[in-house]
């Protein structure tokens, strides 16, 4: 018999509930409290998944998310979770689970034949292999790769936002990571400072190290329970912190136990937002893999993962074990296997001595000090080790299981993002990190610390730094719980690579060997970072947590540097994968864009309007559920036959007061306005200070010191805190306030020859006469019997009013102006005809201001001030912005009426038709002519006026011939909004 | 993700502010010419180290502030209003 097994209860499972699931398609029985992983090993289940490149079999490597080859994809109810770690994932009754990269089976994967392939496929063999002929890359190479290489199966995620996720925002003192024996002592330490504490663990179980030493389980629960009981603390388990991003702000992923079935209204995945004043790095360590051929083979093993499996789910990962170390903490899994019964056929320790090696041969276990495992032998599976002892003598050993152990890496990659400074520890041959205490502490494994119990005394002090940094007195806790003393220990012996013939693996979830380090170090890829994107060493989801390390430890080597000298790549978020869902959050729809309504959204919807959406604004586009030109231009030409009424709520309104409030308009308009009269309005247009126009919009002056102005839609949050800006930074000394009024205010246009007639109706307190109330005239007016504003602003071309009321009126006032206006022949149009008619006025928006015109090439030039300083005046009259060859505003109509025009379709001359001389901007059908006129941005267009052009529209398969025009296809003399 | 102390409204995130460039930068004299407004416009440092910015609370009390922020380590060494001095770590004094 080989192979793993259940050989006890662990301290995990100690219910022993009998739990159902299925793995590639069978039906095993697992434990409550095991992960998928043990449950697997407990079953015998040996290859749990292919390699990326090779297709090697490859079985459970490690007990963590630090897990490369034990990949699997869930299923369950939100589809297909493809590459989560066997390792970590918490059984449950139902789950169903599969391998991964193999086909058609795991047993005979045909795409083996890549690891007879291998000397063929070293690193950069992609690069230099796929290269010609180029049109081959996108029909064959592409697909034939992805069809080989990859991991889990993506399943297009139609569902993906139905997967419940919440976000939450929290805020503590200190936020200790990691629950090890030094994560314990700091936040029992840092509670009796009063310092409110959040600990965060990966784990189900928390108690890091102390879990797997059974004289460490009553020290352990004994902080639990008085952790547990403290109201300052909050105990997070399955918390697994996937980035420090400065400032005490980390983001941390909960996840709650799964189940089978849908969750109902349990919530899987929480993405924590944590803000912190200081924080305890006690991440531990992660143990890391040597180097040698055969070390992938299903049957190899990290020693702490095996100790893990024992310890905590009463699994033998063999029958016949060997272990091969450079220090001591693979000790206590022999010493741990054999008190369980399991058989380890010996250790196998480079060093010389240890006082653990001593201890290991006094409890009956054979030790080679001064040895070396040269090769793990076997095809399917580990079979034998071959051993090269202190004299040199050779001999096979016949195993079904090896446990590897090259040391303890600190888990650096929170403290690299705080900006820690990695510092070579030579005791543990590995990098330890500098952390200001500014920023907080590192603690226990993660701090280069040896031992649960100096990890304990290493947390009391971090906590106690914390609480200096924090100007607090010092900790005292008289009944702390009295921790187990650590045994004698000596340091490891460095150990990276057993070279010899045969692959050796630094990062088995991406194949990259030994070889393929000193090849990309031949080939000049010398730097750490460029090394590892050569051969991708440590790209892969498990970051190479546990071969990291010795890839560089084997490129320091080839480099004849030291290792320190090689430093590390920077680690960045996240840790580990998370889920696209995770990161959503709650913030999904419209919790992510919400809608904006205008005041009068229910009376649009009650007649019948379809929406546009415009930015986050829900505009009515035009009063019918038929969205085609027919209801659009019935609308329009109602406009400018007799009279209808428009919602421009939406546009943004800015009140400026204060006596520098003219002067400020000046500045930030590049027409002049402090001329304005009381009681007029006029057209404002902003530039940005690189000549460019910004806004537009109208100015109408309420008071001496008081203005209202009146921004695009699209613009209005922009113009504010542009305004904003310029105020408080340009002039921070002028008396001006800035108001955004733009939600207190409903806004309506009432526009055509009947407008007077109707409003005259409505209005009290303005004669509307031509002379009384002229084009651009603004007042206060009571209309329809509320306090509000009247403007005579004509968008559409029309003798035109827009009156404004306080928002909470707008449906009142909507209402009464059109049973008014209704039998004198007002009706509602959307913005649909609003765009025709101001179209055929040559009035521009956003289409026309799109960052790239001036107020020359919009023909608004004349409107500028030729005197005084204003935001653009200086680069406006730059000659770039001046001479031949920029675009300009010009009309456009189809020669032939029964053609149409479409936006972006673009303008050639016939004689140079490979040059596209600029394009259609916005297009109409006519409301008074026969066929459609357009706007369009045009090469020199001034001067092609008269010309003819044509239009061509390669996507629709359309070319046909256009006049150039003056872009006031309607009433150019101005005489209907005067009238 | 800084955490940037508004002198109006506390400690708040970033999230909040809208990033407004450069805070050294003078703007020139209305006579100044074109190639003062270019560099005003276009021309801009990459400093290592600390540096002055405004930063706009627009989803606050809409202030603008001149924050000294370390490019490396996103320390904040002082938030100042326009009108007040500003508040530059003596190195750079």
């Amino acid at each position: 018999m080989t192979g793993p097994t259940r050989i006890g209860t662990g301290f995990f499972d100690q219910s022993a509930t009998p739990v159902h699931f299925r793995f590639d398609g069978q039906t095993y029985l697992g434990r409550d409290g095991d992960t998928l992983a043990s449950a697997l090993l407990a079953n015998g289940v040996q290859v749990v998944g292919r390699s990326f490149k090779f297709h090697r079999r490859r079985g459970i490597y490690t007990a963590g998310p630090e897990e490369p080859s034990a990949l699997v994809t869930v299923i369950g109810p939100y589809g297909r979770e493809p590459n989560r770690p066997a390792t970590t994932l918490v059984l449950y009754d139902g789950l169903v689970a599969e391998s991964q990269n193999r086909w058609p089976s795991l047993r005979v994967d045909l795409l083996a034949v890549f690891g007879r392939l291998s000397r063929f496929l070293p690193a950069g063999f992609y690069y230099k292999t796929f290269m010609w002929p180029a049109a081959a890359w996108e029909r064959v190479y592409e697909p034939l790769i992805r069809r080989a290489a990859g991991l889990g199966r993506h399943q297009a995620a139609t569902n993906a936002h139905k997967i419940p996720a919440a976000t939450a925002q929290v805020h503590t003192d200190v936020l200790v990571i990691g629950a090890g024996p030094a994560g314990l002592s700091a936040a029992l330490s840092l509670s009796a400072a009063g310092l409110r504490v959040i600990l965060a663990d990966q784990d189900e179980h928390l108690g890091g190290g102390t879990t797997l030493d059974p004289d460490w389980h009553p020290w352990r629960a004994a902080m639990l329970e008085r952790l547990s009981a403290d109201p300052l603390v909050r105990l997070w388990p399955r918390t697994t912190v996937i980035g420090a991003y400065g400032h005490g702000v980390f983001g941390a992923l909960q996840t709650t136990r799964r189940r089978a079935g849908p969750a109902g209204d349990i919530v899987p995945e929480t993405l924590q937002i944590i803000r912190a004043a200081s924080t305890v790095l006690a991440t531990g360590c992660v143990e890391r893999l040597i180097a040698l051929p055969g070390n992938d083979l299903p049957g190899v093993m990290l020693a702490g993962a095996a100790l893990r499996y024992l310890v905590g789910h009463g699994v033998a990962p063999g029958h016949r074990t060997v272990i091969f170390t450079n220090n001591d903490d693979a000790y206590a899994t022999a010493v741990e296997s054999r008190r369980r019964g399991s058989a380890i056929e010996a250790i196998v320790d480079v060093r010389e001595y240890s006082p653990a090696a001593d201890r290991a041969r006094g409890a009956g276990l054979t030790v080679y000090a001064g040895a070396k495992i040269e090769a793990i032998l076997g095809e399917r599976a580990v079979r034998a080790v071959r051993v090269r002892d202190r004299e040199g003598q050779r001999f096979t050993l016949p195993v079904d299981c090896v446990l590897l152990s090259g040391g303890q890496t600190p888990a650096t990659a929170l403290a690299t993002q705080l900006s820690a400074d990695l510092r070579w520890n030579s005791a543990i041959a590995a990098f330890t990190p500098d952390l200001s205490p500014m920023i907080g502490q590192v603690a226990g494994a993660a701090h280069g610390v040896c031992g649960l119990s100096a990890a304990v005394e290493d947390g009391q002090s971090a906590a106690q730094q914390i609480a200096q940094t924090l100007g607090l007195r010092p900790i005292v806790i008289s009944d702390f719980p009295t921790a187990p003393a650590d045994a004698p220990r000596a340091d490891l012996e460095p150990c990276w690579e057993i070279a010899g013939p045969g692959k050796a693996f630094v990062d088995l979830q991406h194949d990259v060997t030994t070889a393929d380090i000193r090849l990309a170090r031949r080939e000049g890829y010398e730097h750490v970072e460029h090394m590892k994107r050569y051969t991708t060493h440590g790209m892969a989801t498990d970051q190479g947590r546990i071969g990291g390390l010795v890839g560089h430890a084997v490129l320091a080597t080839a480099r004849g540097i030291d290792i320190a000298a090689v430093g590390q790549p920077r680690a960045r978020p996240f840790l580990e994968s998370v889920p696209l869902a995770a990161l959503a959050g709650g913030e999904t729809g419209e919790h992510f864009k919400p809608k904006r309504r205008l005041p009068l959204h229910d009376w649009h919807t009650a007649h019948g309007a379809s929406f546009v959406n415009a930015g986050l604004w829900l505009r009515p586009l035009v009063y019918s559920h038929d969205t085609g030109w027919d209801a659009v231009m019935d609308e329009a030409r109602h406009v400018r036959r007799e009279a209808g009424i428009t919602d421009v709520s939406s546009l943004g309104k800015i009140e400026v007061a204060g006596s520098d409030a003219a002067a400020f308009l000046d500045f930030v308009y590049a027409n002049r306005l402090s001329t304005l009269a009381m009681g007029r309005c006029r057209y404002g247009l902003m530039l940005r200070e690189d000549g460019i126009v910004f806004d537009d919009g109208t100015v109408a002056r309420l008071g001496k010191d008081h203005f209202l102005l009146t921004t695009t839609t699209a613009n209005a949050a922009a113009v504010l805190e542009h305004l904003e800006f310029h105020r408080q930074t340009i002039y921070p000394h002028w008396d001006v306030t800035l108001t955004d009024v733009g939600d207190h205010w409903a806004q309506f246009a009432v526009a055509g020859p009947l407008s007077r007639t109707v409003l005259t109706e409505v209005i009290e307190g303005v004669d509307l006469a031509n002379d009384a109330f002229p084009f651009m005239a603004a007042a206060g007016a009571r209309i329809a019997g509320v306090p509000g504003r009247l403007f005579r602003i004509s968008f559409s071309g029309e003798l035109a009013y827009e009156v404004a009321v306080p928002a909470r009126y707008a449906r009142e006032v909507w209402s009464r102006i059109l049973e008014t206006g209704a039998p004198l022949g007002l009706k509602p149009y959307g913005l649909d005809a609003l765009n025709t008619l101001r179209i055929e006025k040559g009035h521009i928006t956003s289409a026309e201001l799109n960052g790239q015109t001036s107020a020359r090439d919009l023909g608004l030039e004349r409107l500028g001030k030729t005197d005084g300083d204003h935001i653009g005046a200086t680069l406006a009259r730059r000659p770039a912005l001046q001479g031949a060859g920029r675009l300009e505003l010009v009309g456009v109509r189809p020669v032939d009426s029964e053609q149409r025009l479409r936006n972006g379709t673009h303008l050639i001359d016939p004689d140079a038709p490979t040059t596209s001389l600029g394009y259609v901007t916005s297009c109409t059908p006519a409301t008074e002519q026969v066929g459609w006129v357009g706007l369009a941005l045009l090469n020199d267009g001034r001067i092609r006026i008269g010309q003819r052009l044509l239009a061509v529209s390669p996507l629709h398969h359309e070319s046909h011939a256009v006049e150039i025009v003056s872009p006031h296809h309607l009433d150019p003399e101005n005489r209907r909004v005067r009238a | 993700m800084l955490r940037i102390p508004c002198p109006h409204c506390g400690v708040r995130d970033e999230t909040e502010f809208r990033y407004r460039g450069d805070a050294t930068l003078t703007r020139p004299a209305a006579d100044a010419g074109d190639t003062a407004f270019t560099r005003y416009v276009y021309e801009r440092n990459n400093p290592k180290g600390w540096h002055a910015e405004w930063w706009l609370h627009v989803a606050g009390c809409r202030a603008v502030l001149r924050v000294v922020r370390h490019t490396v380590t996103h320390g904040i060494h002082s938030v100042t209003l326009p009108h007040e001095p500003a508040d530059i770590p003596v190195e750079l004094r």
